[in-house]
């Protein structure tokens, strides 16, 4: 490891080998460490993405990093009652079901064919700070701590992010916006293989939902996400995963258990500092609706090096220069949508198991040409004006 | 004190998110707790989805 470089990046998910990718290309000297002894592992995701997102970053989609390809979605109320939402009404919701094994090893791939610097079981330990700057990060590798110095230091390291913290800004999660996460990797289960599947309802799931997204013809990630604020001893996500497995796949076998955090706050207020650049969810960039977040990670990623980029080209690393990123991503189509489902998310937690169960009985009915969550949400708010009464913020959103 | 039981843990940094001070951290494929930092504020408890953290008596 070289003890200085254009680039570092902390992490070595999606969003840091888009990073490093978009870097290398520019003919930076990137360096990205990973504190885990592998990438891809542990996956700690559903790893659904939508078709027309992850085409954004690709010319092909290499078939191995495809687990299910998926063409339609099913609700399920609390009540039981469900209906499907066909490609044309699921959006997001069709597309791939990835296996992130494959998927992630690959973008790292990509990223040292590029000529970025690669390394795994490396952990940064500290930031370096000078004078209020950012300029890279203390890493414990190969038994000992270097000083790894950097124009722009690139944080991507996860929902669980030190690193910012050590620059001097509060990432922490608020209790009630952590969704606490568990889920099976299952076998011999009876699936709709093309289907994903979302069951919401207090009893299920409070303040979140459970999901099946297949994997294969009797394959499934078989999760779900609750509130901080739900979870307790007895009533943790593992919990009442249990539960609905024990009911609906008694017979099911378990192939990997994997756990996570998922934050559904709003972005961080800033995400950019003096040669600094904070991405994907340890920007807290992931949707408060649903908790996807490998498209946001792999979007911020790439801008952030862009950015970087042009940055370093200049000589300005300020951050002032580096506000071009902010901005960028918050005006952009993602980052409208991340504003607009966070007011939404806010609506859809405070929702009874009754109500839940009339929305649903009411969209089923509902033929709607331009279907996308913001019509579904658009028809769920003629149904029950009431429920956008107090949450004035959303009212741009329907005008 | 926060007590980690290590084959519970699922290494998957949702305790660390929420910790407002900054105590915990996932390092060697472990979670580890820097307990002079730690506040027992015992939020990690909480939102542990695996149920790996448990408040111990301080020996």
């Amino acid at each position: 490891m070289k003890s200085e470089y254009d680039v570092l990046i902390i992490g070595g998910g999606p969003g840091g080998a888009l990073a490093a990718k978009t870097a290398a290309k520019n003919g930076l000297s990137v360096g990205l460490i990973e504190k885990r002894p592998a990438i891809g592992a542990p996956v700690r995701c559903a790893e659904g993405i939508g078709e027309d997102l992850i085409g954004e970053f690709f010319d092909e989609i290499d078939p191995k990093w495809i687990s299910a390809k998926i063409e339609g979605a099913k609700l399920i109320a609390p009540d039981g009652s469900y209906f499907y939402l066909s490609p044309e009404m699921a959006g997001n919701e069709v597309g791939f079901v990835l296996d992130r094994k494959f998927f992630d090893r690959d973008l790292i791939w990509q990223a040292v064919h590029a000529g970025a610097e690669i390394f795994v079981k490396a952990r940064a330990v500290d930031a370096i700070v000078e004078g209020g700057v950012v300029c890279g990060a203390k890493v414990e590798y190969n038994g000992r701590v270097q000083e790894v110095r950097a124009k722009i230091t690139i944080a991507a390291d996860g929902v669980e992010s030190k690193f910012t913290r050590w620059c001097g800004i509060d990432t922490t999660v608020p209790l009630g916006e952590l969704e606490t996460c568990a889920q099976y990797l299952m076998t011999d289960i009876n699936i709709e293989p093309n289907i994903t599947v979302f069951y919401v309802g207090r009893d299920i799931a409070p303040e979140g939902y459970l999901w099946i997204f297949p994997k294969g013809e009797r394959t499934a990630n078989v999760g779900l996400g609750i509130s901080g604020t739900q979870s307790g001893d007895g009533h943790r996500a593992k919990d009442y995963l249990d539960k609905y497995v024990n009911e609906f796949f008694p017979e099911g076998k378990i192939i990997e258990q994997i756990a996570g955090g998922v934050s559904v706050c709003e972005p961080l207020e800033c995400t950019v500092s003096d040669g600094l650049i904070i991405i994907g969810d340890a920007a807290r960039i992931s949707d408060p609706m649903t908790g996807g977040g490998i498209y946001n990670a792999m979007y911020t990623g790439r801008l952030a090096a862009e950015v970087a980029s042009k940055c370093i080209e200049s000589g300005d690393l300020s951050k002032g220069a580096l506000m071009e990123y902010d901005s960028m991503w918050r005006d952009s189509k993602m980052g409208r949508a991340l504003e607009r489902n966070y007011q939404m998310k806010e609506i859809f937690v405070k929702l009874s198991d009754k109500q839940l169960n009339a929305i649903l009985t009411s969209v089923k009915n509902l033929k709607m040409a331009d279907f996308s969550t913001l019509s579904l949400v658009k028809e769920i708010v003629k149904l029950n004006p009431k429920l956008i009464r107090d949450l004035t913020g959303l009212k741009k959103y329907f005008e | 004190m926060i007590k980690v039981r290590r084959e519970v843990c699922g290494y998957c940094g949702a305790c660390v998110s929420v910790c407002p001070e900054g105590a915990l951290e996932l390092v060697d494929a472990y979670l580890s707790v820097d307990y002079d930092n730690c506040k027992n504020c015992n939020i990690c408890v909480k939102v542990c989805p695996l149920g790996a953290l448990e408040v111990a008596d301080e020996e």
